[in-house]
């Protein structure tokens, strides 16, 4: 009995403990193993049923249980859905019948119980967890999938349809075990140590009282708490809650949400049985299709290679910087202060003069302001933080310090000279880094004074407002150190950021591919198509919002500045689209946001409308393209250019570029990324793969331009049956 | 083929549909025995054994409207026991879609004599009271983009540049134009007072009428969907369609939408046979109906459509008809249904419509049908066409001709 996944003990008591151990994983996760020992488990339980006072659930590894076999589901096609079907309904039936087992079942949560481990918990009739700070909560949504294992089902009949649907389901929340307890995920909080002593403490004390070993929904008379779909209360606002989840998600094609929400309501019509089938079904439907598998690929096995350093140089210690110097107090370098700080850093933040500097510190203390009143952080903690910064305006306080962040306006010549001024003072073989967005790096490390300064200089590329953005693309210039961009990484991971590298190249990877996305509507303008069409496929497609309000908010200046200084670079006469069509607004004295006016009209620095005037401009033309169109032109023309810097060798990596993508330029969520848009491309007639997307991205070529058009060497991919590299 | 002629046809006055109404009181199915009472009184000669069925719209038939309520209507009203019963939903053309299927019985020479019409008692069983996957069920909802239809008549009104003061202007003529032809006694011959169990009058005219509605005594008005398109996500729905505006202009309030209110209607629908064996005189021929689906979010533009595919069914064309009636069910819908077929509101809704009067769901398309039949005698004209918006997108029409 020594190799099953779920141990079964009785003790003197009759208190049966079912030990969740997958004897060949680290973490227990609903595959076949636990399946079938959760079931012979539960058989033996009914066996026993008169000696049994109770059941104990919990976990001999470090976690509680990880939930579903993400691996096991990638492959999972339309043909498999029956199977997959029974399968789910095999692994529910277990539960079921471990819920409707008479005696008092209390599930000993010791660690992290997402998705399927938090479904066990549910199962069972109180649940204790372990004071500490992992999570517990039902995250599937993030994945494109719903709590298949009975979690919809039963939140639903604990906290109703809305409650749960809010709260629980509907964004993935993860709880600490303290607010799991505020939310009644978990009754009882515990030291990890007294924990299974407290759940045997409790069966014994629930062992005779009556209905103990009942489930709330198990019992006769039980209503869903806020009603159900025929309860008039519940009624009169049902028709909005799809509409509504619509507005959230901007009316993205997000397949999870909706179905999290379908199975809500549907199963709250029916009686617990038939609720948990439906339920099952909506969970085959996603779990087959092909968006689930696009953002599991992202958010779980990219995010886990980007986490776990797949692509961190090897065999360089484990860097953790002592004092940080940040070079520039302006928006950005008041933001990457804060967040070094918030890791622990001891900062100083230089600026020309200490008025400067002082008010690039004043940003941590307002955001430290914000966190408290909110209950976020406490006074002490917030203190701390501030008081790690030192806002200066000489050189001399950079002594020692083994981490330099750049962060001033985007000059070569500027910036070399920052840096230079303090190199005298830092610490040998201090790590340079540079938060430019456009700058290439191999040039500007030229310049810099200092011991192999080109070796130890890299790109650190932040993004606004940077306390918020979870993204950190780090620029490998020509000469940089395999040891610099280690080091790098480890910082990113260190102030919690999310690092993708890409190498050096004009404009990297998120600048370059946001530049074609944004003046791809610029060109939507100027063929007469409306704007309202522009921004709304924008958002339709996934992203968080469309290309002019992108291009306001960076300003129309900057834009043509850099596609001037590209063009020039190319040696091209002929001016871009941005040019021409960023230029005429600026010549009409709308350069953008920063101004008040752009493509949109501000009040009060607040965006309102799209600018009347701009329809004189470029005229709104009389056939316009169908919305399907405009959105897919957005999404493939940055795959497309995903894939050029894959095969410039800017990327090298899909995990790379889907978070990169998704993190930094707001590539939508749903696709997986950029790379995975294009190996998992979800057509609209239900194909899918490279293929497909070659076979869409060649209509485009033909109806919009030859800057659609896949190169030879995605075709060559395609043809090889290959992938980017992972 | 057959003749599908209209020999007769009545309503009830419309009352309020909320419980101070004169009509709460009264209970949907007394509401349609009290007309079919009236039509066996009017035509004492009709052997109603020949009537082969009740057709009824009804748009919520549940509670007081549920159970077939036709064939508990004929009971009820004693009626020969052979005289069976059947209730149609169309939202709000059930009326005219009860009396589309009777004529098309007829026409086809199966059945000989059907009472058509419809019944909505809003006061008791409220508009949505049904449920319905359309609305309720999130799937279902998100696939069709459910929208409430007042959302649909806003965006009518915003992509078609109506004003406030248009829609307004369009309602306080309607009330005008009611309140005049009840003055005259244009309504007197159909309209059939509603009396309690003993004989004490319960209600003799529309209740909503106000005479004097004015664009400025409704200006005060606060748009009804303003709130629900906003809170409700319903305006970002509609605007994922109609990505190319910026955002809805909620011009529609109580004003210059429908009234609510309750009410029922019939129409006889019989062949050149039945009026020949009991001396009954054929008022009008149904010529041609058509119902069509149109685009369901915006919901209510199928009028046009629906009148055109009537009309070509006969080889006509718009400049034919000498009357029109488009159901009020907002200002927008009858300015749009104006506009799309290029007629002149000097001969649309003349007698004004459910702005004014208000709009029982399950009987209003026979009662349009009816005031129609009326004023083309009255005016000495020769054809008609009634036609209304439907839920989820939908759009009917009957044209008729006098005898």
């Amino acid at each position: 009995m020594t190799d099953t996944a779920v141990k079964y003990d009785i003790d003197g008591d009759g208190i049966v403990t079912l030990t969740l151990d997958d004897p060949g994983q680290s973490a227990n996760t609903m595959n076949e193993a636990y399946a079938t020992a959760m079931a012979e488990a539960v058989e033996r339980l009914y066996a026993d049923a008169d000696r049994v006072k109770g059941v104990v659930i919990t976990s001999a590894k470090s976690t509680f249980f990880a939930g579903g076999d993400l691996k096991r589901m990638m492959p999972l096609r339309k043909e498999h859905a029956a199977e997959v079907f029974a399968e789910v309904e095999g692994i529910k039936a277990t539960l079921r019948k471990l819920e409707l087992f008479p005696k008092p079942v209390v599930a000993a949560i010791n660690g992290a119980a997402l998705g399927g481990g938090l479904e066990i918990a549910l199962a069972a009739n109180h649940r204790i967890a372990a004071e500490g700070r992992y999570e517990i909560g039902l995250p599937e949504v993030t994945l494109g999938l719903l709590p298949g294992g009975g979690g919809v089902t039963r939140t639903v009949r604990m906290f109703g349809i809305v409650t749960a649907l809010t709260e629980i389901l509907g964004q993935g929340t993860r709880f600490k075990p303290e607010a799991a307890q505020a939310k009644g995920l978990v009754d009882e909080l515990v030291a990890a140590d007294q924990l299974v002593a407290r759940a045997k403490a409790w069966v014994t004390e629930n062992a005779d009282v009556e209905g103990a070993g009942l489930q709330p929904w198990d019992k006769p008379g039980y209503k869903i708490p806020g009603g159900t779909p025929s309860s008039p209360s519940l009624a009169a606002f049902l028709p909005a809650l799809g509409p509504i989840l619509r507005k959230q998600i901007k009316q993205a094609d997000m397949r999870a949400p909706k179905a999290i929400l379908s199975a809500a309501v549907e199963g709250a019509q029916v009686d617990f049985e038939t609720a948990t089938r439906i339920e099952s079904r909506y969970f085959v439907s996603l779990v087959t299709g092909q968006q689930a598998k696009n953002m599991i690929q992202a958010f779980f096995f990219d995010l886990g290679s980007i986490n776990s350093g797949a692509l961190r140089p090897a065999g360089v210690e484990k860097y953790r910087p002592t004092k940080a110097v940040v070079l520039g107090a302006g928006m950005m370098g008041a933001g990457i202060a804060y967040v070094l700080a918030r890791a622990g850093v001891e900062v100083v933040l230089k600026d020309v003069s200490i008025e400067a500097a002082e008010r690039g510190k004043s940003y941590t203390a307002g955001l430290n302001e914000k966190g408290v009143s909110r209950g976020k952080i406490s006074q002490e903690k917030a203190d701390e933080i501030l008081g790690r910064i030192t806002a200066t305006a000489s050189a001399e306080d950079a002594a020692g310090a083994d981490l330099v962040v750049e962060a001033v306006f985007e000059d070569v010549a500027l910036k070399q000279k920052v840096f230079n001024e303090i190199t005298p003072f830092l610490a040998e073989g201090a790590l340079l880094c540079s938060n430019t967005s456009t700058l290439p790096i191999t040039d500007l490390a030229k310049g810099l004074d200092g011991t192999d300064a080109a070796a130890r200089f890299i790109g650190l590329h932040f993004f606004s407002p940077v306390d918020k953005m979870p993204l950190v693309e780090i620029i490998k210039g020509a000469e940089t150190s395999d040891e610099t961009l280690a080091k790098a990484y480890d910082v990113v991971l260190a102030i919690k950021k999310t690092p993708m590298i890409a190498h050096d190249s004009r404009g990297f990877y998120t600048s370059r591919v946001i530049g074609t996305v944004i003046e791809e509507g610029l060109r939507m303008v100027a063929e007469g198509v409306h704007p309202y069409s522009i921004e709304r496929a924008a958002t339709q497609a996934g992203y968080p919002v469309g290309p002019l309000q992108l291009a306001d908010e960076l300003n129309l200046e900057l834009m043509v500045k850099i596609a001037k200084t590209t063009r020039e670079a190319l040696g091209s006469e002929e001016l871009t689209t941005t040019e021409r069509v960023a230029g005429k607004l600026i010549a009409a004295g709308r350069s953008g946001k920063l101004k008040g006016a752009g493509f949109y009209d501000y009040v009060d620095g607040k965006r309102t409308s799209i600018w009347e005037g701009l329809a004189e401009l470029f005229p709104v033309a009389e056939e316009q393209p169908a919305i399907a169109d405009l959105r897919d032109r957005q999404t493939f023309i940055e795959a497309i250019e995903t894939a050029k810097t894959f095969e410039e060798g800017v990327v090298t990596s899909a995990a790379h570029a889907n978070i990169g993508s998704v993190f930094g330029i707001g590539f939508p969520p749903a696709t997986g990324g950029a790379a995975q848009f294009i190996t998992g491309y979800d057509a609209a007639d239900g194909s899918f793969g490279i293929e497909a997307f070659l076979k869409r991205a060649d209509e485009l070529a033909a109806a919009y331009g030859e800057r659609f058009a896949p190169t030879p060497y995605l075709r060559e991919m395609a043809a090889k049956g290959e992938s980017f590299p992972a | 083929m057959a003749e599908a002629f209209i020999y007769d046809h009545l309503r009830t006055p419309r009352g309020r549909g909320k419980k101070t109404g004169a009509l709460h009181e009264v209970k949907p199915v007394d509401l349609v025995v009290g007309l079919l009472d009236e039509a066996q009184k009017r035509n004492p000669t009709l052997d109603t054994d020949r009537v082969d069925d009740i057709v009824l719209g009804v748009v919520s038939p549940i509670g007081d409207q549920g159970m077939d309520i036709a064939r508990t209507a004929s009971l009820l009203s004693g009626l020969p026991e052979t005289v069976a019963g059947v209730q149609v939903n169309r939202f709000c053309a059930s009326g005219l879609e009860a009396v589309n299927q009777a004529a098309a019985r007829v026409r086809s020479g199966f059945e000989d004599l059907i009472i058509a019409g419809g019944v909505e008692s809003m006061s008791r069983v409220p508009l949505g009271s049904d449920g319905g996957a359309w609305a309720m069920d999130p799937a279902t909802n998100l696939a069709t983009d459910f929208v409430p239809q007042g959302i649909g008549a806003d965006l009518i009104a915003t992509l078609e540049g109506f004003s406030r003061t248009d829609v307004d202007a369009l309602a306080a003529e309607s009330h005008a134009r009611a309140d005049k032809a009840w003055s005259n006694g244009y309504f007197e011959n159909s309209v059939v007072p509603v009396y309690d169990k003993n004989g004490v009058l319960v209600l003799s005219k529309d209740e909503l009428i106000r005479p004097g509605t004015s664009v400025e005594s409704l200006a005060g008005l606060k748009p009804s969907f303003e709130q629900q398109g906003r809170d409700g996500g319903f305006d970002e729905v509609a605007l994922a369609k109609y990505h190319w505006i910026e955002k809805i202009n909620h011009v529609h309030h109580a004003g210059n939408s429908s009234g609510i209110v309750d009410g029922a209607a019939i129409v006889v629908i019989g062949n050149e046979q039945v009026g020949k064996d009991y001396g009954l005189r054929p008022r009008a021929r149904i010529i041609s109906t058509a119902v069509i689906g149109s685009e369901p979010t915006i919901m209510l533009t199928g009028p046009a459509p629906a009148a055109r595919k009537a009309l070509a069914k006969v080889g006509l064309e718009a400049k034919d008809i000498d009357l029109w009636e488009i159901n009020e069910a907002f200002a927008a819908v009858a300015l749009r249904f104006m506009k799309d077929m290029g007629i002149s509101q000097d001969v649309t809704n003349v007698n004004g419509g459910a702005m004014a009067m208000g709009h029982p769901l399950g009987a209003t398309g026979a009662i349009i049908l009816g005031t129609l039949v009326d004023e083309l005698e009255r005016q000495g004209k020769r054809r008609g066409l009634a036609t209304l918006c439907v839920g989820a997108g939908m759009g009917i029409a009957t044209i008729v001709e006098l005898v």
